[in-house]
């Protein structure tokens, strides 16, 4: 037995859905389509199967949400659903139940959910659910799905499901409603293959849609021209046939929903009072932008213990790794390339859940409408809308939800600018890179004693992704994608408590798939980092040799001129603080000492330079060294290039790539990967990273496009290659262009 | 008049459309000819409107709103 959960969007379908199905859900796509399609078993009962359908208003079919939940309900997608359940708002039930009349027309068994019986009440609406439900004709079941109440007589009537009674309660005004029975005969003829109870429904949508008429010009051509030539005579008569059904809905759900709830107390809820603030003239762009700034703080600051943390236990793991197995390089493969290439990326979890976590508040919070709602106007002056605001937001997570969530926008146009400039926004994947460069080459002091510098170098980072995301989404409406106007029609639902249980649940869910995802490829890519970092092995350096040949002769010299001017005396061993008395022989102490450290630092650079040879003689340093060249006016050596040939399987790859080249060979294994960054040096002494050539890399990483998955999800939303490889090509060139101007810009200007 | 001719606070009857691709989408909505409308406030940048239709707060833009043949309510 099969469930559908049907519904608007913002009706906390969702939350019912996780009440009836537990923790028993699992989450895959409709076959054909990124749709999510969210199933479980109903708890309790685990031979029914309960799907949640994407939220709709219609269910004539606009956007791919509307179309996937159309073309379930009919079984067109997979087997149609024995019962569904719609869920409603109780507070708002005239547009609620719109979609409703659509599903019993249908003629599959339904059962309502009047949801959010609490909050109803709590603005002062008494909804009368058996009222309801006699009008209508189908069960009523009141429910609070939040706090769990009503879903046991829910769960009673679902196993109990009404008998299916296909009877069309609303009018069609007279004039249309005469002409049905003889399109309905036509489409028969021409498309046998329809079921008897969708006919109607199917030549009210060809009447009315554009597209739903195209689609039957190849297979009833004869039913088009019907069609066509009634939509003549209708206009001739001044008929409004195309406003014909929604009309006739609403004429019979008006009075239902009247007789069916009353408002008890005045009008002004608590709703209205916080949209006075958010949505005013100046507090409402305020409120926006402090909340943003807010977010990245926090997002950067907060999570900092907890990375603290985890860092120390992967270099704890990979010592007690090392210490317990034999020295060779499969114990280097090991704690090298394996834990720390995984370390990595798990360091990187809990700003990506805090980022998750907010991005949540605002969308359950119904605040991420307002945010749409307030920026609307700028969008729409380079050629988005208000709704292209979600998606973008979503994608300072992961573009690839944040191009998923795109599907929600009306306008294909809209949906395909939207998805192309979705990755410029800076994801999370991009956060391990902005954090190493920002935390090793910026200040840490604080601006007015608030925000600190490396927060607002992170903030002007996306920043200013996010207005060249602005830049390319004007500039490809001019050139690429011409056409009509689209539209924006959006609900502003009412405020809600967001529900932290269900918070946590998708916050761990997407980290999971994130986490996944990004640890594959991590996991894979250091393996095959560690072996072209380590492969062809190099041991032998002259230089390296030379240096510690000269450092040896240095010291026995210096060590010769001490015991000169001490005679007799040894020198080698630590002498009591009698013998200090002794001025000559301090002196003498001295010098051994400083020429210790000498030798010492010169033994170090030899094994440095040791290192560094093998890198430069390794599979991935000749990759480097042949990209060098093209990447030198940006002020990258061929160890960021050779990051950067890494990185473009998945940004946060570049982290773990110059973690194994800089510590590869390094026993001590303790120095951070931001101080060996800054330690290291050209041959000639110039440092390699200076805050310019960091400030460059990371104005590159803002702009291009270095995630395969990124380009594998656009490929399966637009249906084509074209779009991912153009997305790939200008954010390239973009990148290479914006690094290029910052970095050879800086230079002029007199930086380093 | 249009929709477009309201003032924050100001309701009024819808009477029809003018065509357009945004009418069907709108109507759904439960925007149908002889309903109440009222226009709740501006956004802050003036465009789009916040509007109260059948007892919940729709937002269009003001090219929308244009379309929107409308009687307005006194009082």
């Amino acid at each position: 037995m099969r469930v559908a959960l049907c519904g608007n969007p913002n009706v906390g379908k969702t939350t019912l859905f996780n009440q009836l199905t537990g923790l028993r859900q699992r989450v895959a796509n409709f076959p054909g389509v990124t749709v999510e399609r969210k199933a479980g078993t109903l708890a309790g009962a685990p031979h029914v199967e309960v799907v949640d359908l994407p939220g709709t208003y219609s269910l004539t079919p606009r956007s791919i949400d509307e179309r996937i939940a159309y073309e379930v309900l009919v079984g067109r997608l997979e087997t149609e659903p024995d019962v569904v359940v719609c869920v409603l708002d109780a507070g708002n039930l005239e547009r609620n139940l719109y979609v409703v009349t659509q599903v019993i027309d249908l003629g599959l068994p339904v059962i309502v959910a009047l949801n959010m019986m609490d909050v109803a009440e709590e603005n002062g609406l008494a909804v009368d659910a058996s009222a309801l439900e006699k009008d209508l004709g189908v069960p009523v079941v009141p429910i609070t799905a939040s706090r769990g109440e009503g879903i046991d007589e829910l769960k009673k009537c679902i196993l109990n499901p009404p008998e299916s009674a296909q009877v069309y309660r609303w009018q069609l005004m007279d004039a249309v409603d005469a002409k049905i029975p003889a399109l309905i005969k036509q489409l028969t003829e021409e498309a046998p293959h329809v079921k008897p109870m969708h006919l109607r429904m199917e030549v009210l949508r060809a009447l009315a849609e554009e597209e739903a008429l195209d689609a039957w010009r190849l297979e009833a051509p004869e039913f088009v021209n019907c069609i066509e030539a009634l939509q003549e005579e209708f206009a001739k008569r001044g008929i409004a046939w195309r406003h014909a059904e929604v009309s006739g809905r609403y004429a019979w759900i008006g009075p239902i929903a009247q007789r069916a709830s009353h408002r008890v107390s005045g009008p002004a809820t608590l709703s209205d009072r916080i949209d006075a603030v958010f949505t005013h003239r100046v507090a409402g762009p305020l409120c926006f932008l402090l909340i943003l700034v807010c977010v990245f703080e926090a997002v950067f600051s907060w999570a900092i213990p907890a990375m603290d943390l985890i860092e120390a236990g992967v270099a704890a793991l990979a010592g007690g790794v090392r210490s317990a197995l034999p020295a060779g390089w499969v114990t280097d493969l090991l704690t090298d390339g394996i834990i720390t290439g995984v370390g990595n990326v798990v360091v990187f979890l809990p700003q990506i859940l805090l980022l998750f976590f907010f991005l949540g508040i605002m969308e359950d919070s119904g605040y991420m409408a307002r945010s749409a709602f307030i920026m609307d106007r700028l969008m729409k002056r380079v050629g988005l809308s208000g709704g292209s605001v979600l998606p973008l937001l979503s994608s300072y997570a992961c573009a690839i939800p944040g191009i998923m969530a795109a599907r929600t926008l009306d306008s294909e146009r809209d949906r395909l600018i939207t998805i192309m400039v979705a990755p410029l926004m800076s994801c999370s994947a991009r956060l391990p890179v902005y954090t190493l460069f920002i935390a090793a080459f910026l200040p840490t002091g604080k601006l007015m004693g608030v925000f600190g510098y490396q927060g607002l170098a992170m903030f002007s980072m996306y920043m200013m992704g996010t207005i060249m995301a602005f830049v390319a989404a004007a500039i490809l409406k001019r050139l690429v994608f011409k056409g009509p106007a689209s539209y924006f029609v959006m609900e502003l639902p009412p405020y809600r408590r967001p529900r932290l249980r269900q918070l946590f649940w998708r916050m761990y869910q997407r980290s999971k798939v994130f986490a996944i995802r990004a640890g594959k490829i991590i996991l894979g890519c250091s393996i095959a980092l560690w072996f072209l970092a380590s492969f062809p092995r190099t041991d032998t350096s002259p230089e390296a040799t030379q240096i510690e040949e000269l450092a040896i002769q240095e010291r026995n010299r210096e060590y010769a001129a001490a015991q000169a001017l001490a005679p007799g005396r040894d020198l080698t061993v630590a002498t009591d603080s009698l013998s200090l008395v002794d001025s000559t022989l301090v002196y003498a102490l001295d010098l051994t000492a400083r020429a210790d450290a000498r030798y010492t630092a010169a033994l170090d650079s030899a094994n440095i330079i040791r290192q560094s040879t093998q890198i430069r003689e390794s599979a991935i340093g000749h990759l480097g060294r042949i990209l060098e060249p093209v990447m030198q006016p940006l002020g990258f050596d061929w160890k960021i290039s050779a990051g950067l040939v890494s990185a473009f399987a998945a940004r946060e790859v570049i982290v773990s790539t110059l973690g194994i080249i800089y510590s590869v060979g390094d026993a001590e294994g303790g120095v951070a990967l931001r101080d060996a960054l800054k330690a290291d040096q050209y041959p000639d002494g110039r440092p390699v990273f200076t805050p310019l050539v960091a400030l460059s890399l990371l104005v590159f990483f803002v702009f291009a496009l270095q995630c395969m998955s990124t380009l594998a999800i656009a490929r399966r939303e637009t249906n084509t290659w074209r779009w991912p490889m153009v997305m790939w090509l200008y954010m390239t060139v973009l990148a290479y262009l914006a690094s290029l101007l910052v970095y050879q810009g800086g230079l002029l200007l007199g930086f380093s | 008049m249009t929709l477009r001719d309201l003032r924050p606070g100001e309701s009024g009857t819808i009477l029809g459309f003018e065509p357009s691709a945004a009418i069907n989408r709108l109507m759904e909505m439960g925007m149908v000819p002889d309903s109440q409308v009222q226009v709740v406030r501006l956004a802050p940048f003036g465009d789009p409107i916040d509007l109260k239709v059948r007892d919940y707060h729709l937002s269009i833009r003001k090219s929308e709103a244009a379309l929107i043949r409308i009687s307005r309510q006194e009082g």
